[in-house]
């Protein structure tokens, strides 16, 4: 789909985002980098945020308009599990994300990935693209980054994977893409998710397996 | 489409030196309707650190109207709550009055909660009015202070963005003062050392981007004490004339004097009194 829309002043966040759905364990991958134009802002910038005990999203797009969303849905979601006395469903989730970023498409630029594990449906992934489509898939990729690796993706990405495997993929992945897109980089950050709880990692810049081409 | 552009400019930049390639750039973007990037010039140079017992805030003291500089000597570094304070970068009305509202608020958030105020609140508070205005508000902040939870800094962009981070610079001489954090910031300094550097910091910002100048304010918080030091460093003072153009008296001799008085009577006495209500 051909983006004609002008890039809006702001910081933008751009970078490569992967979560894939993986029984029962779910890895997040994303790689750090804020810029603001030539200049990155933050060169360690967060980009998985959680939005409940088991729920996280990968941010791409603008850093206001997704922290913004975001803190949102937190809320949303917060308030909606408190009233129905259990964790929230990722479906739950993602639909919150997919009515912000539908409603206010025109002012938005947002593309977030929403991932994390609940009692009904194992792990899951959700992608909500900028236009505030919802769309589930066993692996989604996103941001300035994404494009270079969706090929890596369909060919390397097998059901069944264990979460060591999945793991590997991911990082592996968002390495590609950060060697190549000049909008990613910094550090690689992966979350895996599943019914024992959250485990977060960071690989640092010089921990990245190696793809040089020269 | 961008196929097609990237034969152009490679044979542009075979063709011309490397001196006029951002003018071919500039002119390939404008024939599309696009300019290029304006230098986002807010004329200031602020920094925050945190070090082992709390945080530092720095901050130049130039305010500049477009080339002339209206103030040499405003002050950067705003009141927020007496444990936590914050740096604006951008225009100064808007971080000016930002702040204000946001100390205002989180004064009377404070007396309903009955809690000393947390850095995270201001840091919410912020980000979600300047969200709401999409980044009409040019208020670019360095947030700083610390609370129960320990020492903390954010830094707060226009459009409603926030990071947290052990070290962050704002404004024009951002990146200068960012170079000397890169290089020297180690975590868990000690007050004097962290000191030096946000002063370098500042310092490197002054001397290098002509948006920020004159001195240096620094403003130290910790769990017990507030220092707000108003000038740390007198960077910028003012020069002492070595010389003088105006003639001493009696450069010129006199050679002769003659007085003619002038006879003149007071005809009419009028006084006009100043307003002064």
């Amino acid at each position: 789909m051909e983006q004609t829309r002008v890039p809006p002043p702001g910081k933008r966040l751009k970078r490569v985002v992967s979560p894939v759905s993986l029984y029962p364990s779910k890895p997040l991958c994303l790689s750090d980098r804020l810029s603001l134009r030539a200049y990155i802002a933050n060169r360690v910038t967060d980009k998985l945020t959680p939005i409940h005990d088991r729920i996280f999203c990968c941010r791409s797009g603008s850093a206001a308009d997704t922290q913004a969303i975001a803190d949102v849905v937190t809320y949303q979601l917060g308030f909606h599990s408190i009233e129905l006395d259990e964790p929230p469903l990722v479906e739950t989730a993602a639909n919150l994300f997919r009515a912000s970023c539908y409603r206010y498409r025109e002012e938005l630029t947002a593309g977030i990935l929403v991932a994390g594990w609940d009692r009904r449906k194992g792990g899951q992934v959700y992608c909500v693209p900028i236009g505030g489509m919802l769309v589930r898939q066993p692996v989604s990729v996103g941001g300035s980054g994404s494009s270079y690796i969706y090929g890596f993706m369909d060919s390397n990405y097998k059901p069944n994977m264990t979460k060591d495997q999945c793991l590997e993929l991911t990082a592996a992945a968002v390495s590609l893409a950060m060697e190549r897109d000049g909008s990613s980089g910094g550090v690689v950050r992966l979350a895996s998710i599943s019914k024992d709880g959250v485990e977060r990692r960071v690989i640092l810049g010089n921990q990245l397996p190696k793809y040089s081409t020269h | 489409m961008n196929e097609h552009k990237g034969h152009k400019y490679i044979f542009q930049i075979v063709s011309g030196s490397i001196l006029s390639w951002n003018a071919v750039l500039e002119g390939e973007a404008n024939k599309v309707g696009y300019s290029l990037p304006a230098a986002r010039k807010t004329g200031t140079t602020i920094c925050g650190v945190v070090f082992k017992d709390g945080v530092i805030l720095g901050a130049d003291t130039r305010a500049t109207e477009g080339m002339i500089v209206a103030d040499k000597n405003c002050s950067k570094i705003h009141y927020i709550s007496p444990n936590i304070y914050c740096c604006g970068a951008g225009t100064a009305a808007d971080t000016e009055m930002t702040t204000q509202i946001i100390s205002s608020n989180l004064e009377l958030h404070a007396l309903s909660t009955g809690r000393v105020p947390r850095v995270a609140t201001a840091n919410r508070m912020l980000k979600q009015m300047l969200f709401r205005y999409q980044g009409y508000i040019g208020a670019a902040l360095v947030l700083g202070g610390v609370d129960c939870n320990g020492p903390h800094l954010y830094s707060i962009y226009p459009h409603g963005s926030t990071d947290k981070l052990p070290y962050v610079t704002m404004g024009s001489g951002s990146l200068a003062a960012m170079a000397v954090f890169e290089d020297r910031y180690k975590p868990d300094m000690e007050e004097e050392d962290a000191k030096r550097l946000v002063r370098d910091a500042i310092a490197a910002g002054i001397f290098n981007d002509l948006g920020s100048g004159s001195n240096i304010d620094l403003c130290v918080i910790t769990k017990g004490k507030l220092d707000y030091i108003r000038p740390h460093d007198e960077a910028n003072k003012k020069g002492v004339r070595t010389g003088d153009y105006k003639y001493k008296r009696g450069t010129t001799s006199v050679l002769t004097k003659s007085v003619t008085a002038l006879n003149l009577e007071v005809v009419e006495e009028t006084v006009l009194t100043m307003d002064t209500s």
